[in-house]
């Protein structure tokens, strides 16, 4: 079978974080270290050995025709209920699959490294939970591609549910800080409201079509997704509606309600900032480059059946257009230098959602109405060139964090001088999301706006906007935290560049920001396996570096060298400023609504309902029992004598009524 | 005059009614035990003297005298052996005063 | 019509059953409690004899009255200094027994004197009871056989005797 061993780069992470989870505790902390990032450089080295054979290599059947065809490498029954429902486990390998492994390998291996650095003292002796810490990265690298290889949407449930499950571990790494505690916990709870719409859609998807596998559901018999096969999934449905919607929009928007709470689209975004306690490296990995875009990969894996339900589809349109915006315009207020940039993940992973939203332009199928499934592409290229340069981000921000002890950028100012391979890489990350070319963002996201400004004016406009602000945030945190004014050095020893386990990440995800934009994405990761022509369009190109570059002004004028006018902006609008530091006041929205609606308005009554009158049933039946029995306890009163007593006169009461009787 | 079923049964009667006092009033074990002995010898008198006067033919309650006899010896014997075995351990044989078993 | 001398026989032994009945449950010498039920036992033992039942009185003057009379003496001599008088009984545990032996004796003997007809009955003479009819009865499967109580019984007693034996044993 072409490609088998793809199952070594799922079994290693796992067989690492059963070694290092039971064995772990057993050897000393550097050595757990060091076998994680073994095992993680093992399993990167395999999966790029199966990506690039399988977008590269020749002979193995997954290009027939011109067309990358998905390669089911294994697919074995896992749980057989009847004939028919079956759930299978196995490896699914077709191009967002493979540029997953990629994506997911890199940037999971950069954290295992740089985690050896950060997750140690300034001496360099690791700290307590190390081996604890090796083995959460190692399942939640198993978990995560386990869903990117997923076969099935059973299967892509199953690991959603693990990855929820290892980040809810590493967000509460800290378990000691009441923070960190009350972040994993609604981190989970969200995330697990989300999973209950996605297993409502996967079930009432799988009761119509009568299959989970995307065999079935989406690729056509050339191995690449096709409109035919998810035409004819969506007429197994019958046309049977809900509500005035077909079932399957319904459960196609449920899905994707569950990839919004992994993706953490508005409303459900709410947890993902608080999810910035854990360990930066943690938010590197999970919360800004591979979990975080499980929901974008979802709605990819379905995107033929998205298609023809386009309305659906324009859910996940405004959501991710609204969301872009939103979070960018909390983003430009942070001071929290994690928080910024979860909210500059949030407001990306919502452009990857608009991008694959738009690209079926003219709401029917691509192919008839001229689109090119361009949004499609730049929804997957973007998708990875933002975990490489948002890992960059988040690594260069925790190498900060861990040089001055402290989250908030009022302290830092100034540290060129002292980090400078770290404010560079910064500096390309930062250049990277913006969109100035010949970074990798410039190209991801300007193939995004070409498919927005397809689907419409105001569409790429709006994007356009965002791009924008996007690039204003990101220097606006440059400069903040690297300029601004000269450093007050607060600890005892002054900031300096991180040892080599730290800097190394750095530099080659540095590197991988300034070319990654070079990669191939129109020839790789098309949604029909086709090639797909594309090329610049100028007016885009040029209009959106020109909106960047304004961005980037603003922020320079602004926050380069320490003066009062951003001051005199806030105070100029502080009904604003505030309403967006406090992120719109949604946390507390939601608390109101559960606290206030839910639990005082249902939960309290169904509480007292639940206490009084079913526990009160009850705790009446044991009373009366227990009365009752009280009061017939002196008949059993251990003297043999009363018991003859009773007994004699018993049976001369029975006697005597015998004798009546029989006078009578 | 002639000796009537009925003239058996009085003595009995008034033996059984014997035994029930004792039974209820007595505190000593062994004297529980008499009153016991005397309820089980007037039913063993009921059951001769039917057999005799009703049934001089067959020899039912005779039988089950004899095997009542028998069964009351063993009885007697195993429970005089706990009594002598309890008051060992309690140093009393006063029935109202043995509540260890009570609970 | 019935001889005399059974006639006297019958007034003495109802007489000392009676008596001596009472006597056994209301003296407070525990020793002498156990005489007077020798002496009930005897009684009947005579009466059995009366019956023609010679086996049965036989069985009974052995068993009753040698082994288990004696038994009770060597339990009360065990357990109790000579002598002593028991304490007196509470008028409250008196009525209590009064009250069920006289209301059992009222609710016997209502029920034996209403079948006052049937109680009448004069006594048959039968055929001399002898030991090989009464081996032949209890070691037969017939009709009016008796083997199955038979084994009950030796069963019962075996079981008994093991308990003796546990309960006796020194720990």
């Amino acid at each position: 079978m072409p490609l088998s061993y793809t199952i070594a780069v799922i079994a290693i992470p796992l067989f690492m974080f059963l070694f290092l989870g039971l064995a772990g505790v057993k050897m000393s902390r550097k050595l757990t270290g060091v076998l994680g990032v073994l095992g993680m450089a093992v399993t990167t080295v395999i999966a790029y050995g199966v990506a690039l054979t399988y977008f590269f290599g020749t002979g193995q059947g997954q290009i027939a025709d011109g067309v990358r065809q998905a390669v089911t490498v294994f697919n074995p029954d896992w749980l057989s209920f009847t004939d028919t429902l079956v759930v299978r486990m196995g490896i699914l390998l077709d191009p967002i699959a493979a540029m997953m492994l990629i994506v997911v390998c890199t940037v999971s291996f950069m954290v295992h490294l740089y985690s050896l650095g950060y997750m140690s003292d300034h001496d360099g002796n690791p700290e307590e939970g190390f081996q604890r810490y090796y083995a959460f990265l190692a399942l939640f690298t198993f978990s995560m591609l386990g869903l990117v290889v997923a076969t099935n949407l059973f299967q892509i449930f199953v690991f959603f549910e693990m990855v929820g499950v290892s980040s809810y571990l590493l967000i509460g790494f800290y378990y000691s800080s009441p923070a960190a505690n009350h972040a994993s916990k609604k981190a989970f709870i969200v995330t697990r409201l989300a999973d209950l719409f996605f297993l409502l859609g996967i079930m009432i998807l799988s009761y119509y079509t009568g299959t989970f596998d995307f065999n079935q559901l989406v690729f056509g018999s050339n191995g690449a997704n096709d409109m035919a096969v998810a035409q004819s999934a969506i007429a197994s449905a019958g046309g049977a509606t809900f509500l005035g919607c077909s079932v399957t929009a319904w459960a196609l928007t449920f899905i994707f309600i569950g990839g919004a709470g992994k993706s953490a689209m508005y409303p459900l975004h709410i947890w993902l900032p608080d999810a910035m306690e854990g360990p930066t490296p943690v938010s590197a990995l999970i919360h800004a480059a591979t979990m975080v875009v499980a929901g974008v990969f979802l709605v990819a894996r379905l995107f033929p059946l998205y298609v023809i339900e386009q309305g659906a589809m324009e859910i996940i349109c405004v959501v991710g257009a609204f969301t872009a915006f939103y979070a960018a315009a909390i983003a430009c207020v942070q001071s929290d230098i994690k928080r910024a940039l979860a909210f500059s993940t949030i407001s990306q992973i919502a452009f990857m959602m608009t991008s694959l939203a738009v690209s079926s332009a003219d709401g029917a199928l691509i192919e008839i109405h001229g689109g090119t499934g361009l949004g499609y592409m730049a929804s997957m290229f973007h998708l990875f060139t933002h975990a490489m340069f948002k890992a960059l981000l988040f690594l260069c921000a925790g190498a900060i964090i861990h040089a001055v002890h402290s989250n908030e950028n009022d302290k830092m100012h100034g540290l060129h001088k002292f980090m400078p391979i770290t404010s560079i890489a910064f500096l390309i990350g930062c250049l990277a999301i913006a969109g100035i070319p010949p970074f990798a963002g410039f190209w991801s996201k300007d193939e995004i706006l070409v498919a927005a400004y397809h689907k419409g004016f105001f569409w790429g406009l709006w994007m356009s906007m965002v791009a924008g602000m996007t690039a204003f945030y990101m220097f606006r945190i440059y400069f903040l935290i690297f300029f601004w004014k000269k450093h007050e050095v607060h600890t005892h020893h002054a900031p300096k560049d991180q040892p080599w386990t730290m800097t190394l990440p750095l530099i080659i995800l540095a590197a991988v920001s300034v070319v990654a934009g070079f990669v191939p994405a129109h020839d790789l990761v098309t949604w029909n396996g086709h090639h797909l022509h594309t090329q610049l369009d100028w007016t885009v190109a040029g209009s959106s570096v020109a909106i960047a570059l304004v961005g980037i002004l603003l922020a320079y004028k602004l926050y380069f060298k320490e003066n009062d006018l951003p001051e005199r902006m806030k105070n100029a609008a502080s009904g604003l400023w505030t309403a967006a530091y406090h992120r719109f006041y949604m946390d507390e929205l939601y608390q109101f609504i559960t606290h206030k609606v839910i639990f005082q308005g249902i939960c309290v009554p169904i509480a007292w309902f639940d206490r009084h009158i079913i526990d009160g049933f009850f705790n009446m039946l044991a009373n009366a029992t227990g009365s009752a029995s009280f009061a017939i306890r002196r008949l059993q009163s251990g003297s043999v004598q009363s018991y003859v007593y009773i007994y004699l006169v018993g049976a001369l009461a029975l006697a005597a009524v015998t004798m009546v009787c029989v006078l009578i | 005059m002639n000796l009537t079923l009925l003239m058996y049964l009085i003595p009995s009667l008034f033996m059984f009614g014997c035994g029930v006092y004792g039974f209820i009033t007595r505190k000593n074990m062994i004297a529980i035990m008499i009153s016991l002995e005397l309820m089980l010898n007037s039913v063993d008198i009921n059951f001769v003297v039917f057999n005799r006067y009703l049934f001089p033919g067959q020899l039912d309650g005779m039988f089950f005298t004899l095997f009542a006899i028998a069964i009351a010896a063993a009885e007697t014997a195993l429970a005089l052996a706990i009594v002598i075995n309890i008051f060992r351990a309690t140093k009393n044989v006063d029935i109202q005063q043995i509540l260890k078993l009570k609970f | 019509m019935e001889s005399v001398g059974n006639i006297i026989l019958y007034f003495v032994i109802a007489i000392a059953i009676i008596v001596f009945s009472v006597l056994t449950v209301t003296t407070r010498q525990i020793l002498r409690s156990a005489t007077y039920l020798l002496f009930v036992l005897f009684a009947t033992a005579i009466l059995y004899f009366q019956m023609d039942y010679q086996f049965l009185g036989a069985v009974q003057i052995a068993v009753y009255a040698g082994g288990i009379v004696v038994l009770f003496v060597f339990a009360i001599l065990l357990t109790h200094k000579p002598g002593a008088d028991a304490e007196p009984l509470s008028t409250h545990r008196r009525w209590l027994g009064l009250s069920a032996a006289v209301l059992g004796i009222a609710v016997c003997g209502y029920a034996v004197f209403s079948h006052a007809a049937f109680c009448g009955r004069q006594l048959a003479t039968v055929a001399d009871l002898d030991m090989a009819t009464i081996g032949h009865f209890l070691l037969s499967t017939d009709k009016w056989g008796y083997l199955l109580p038979f084994e009950a019984v030796s069963i019962l007693l075996l079981a008994c005797i093991i308990g003796g034996v546990v309960i006796a044993r020194k720990r």
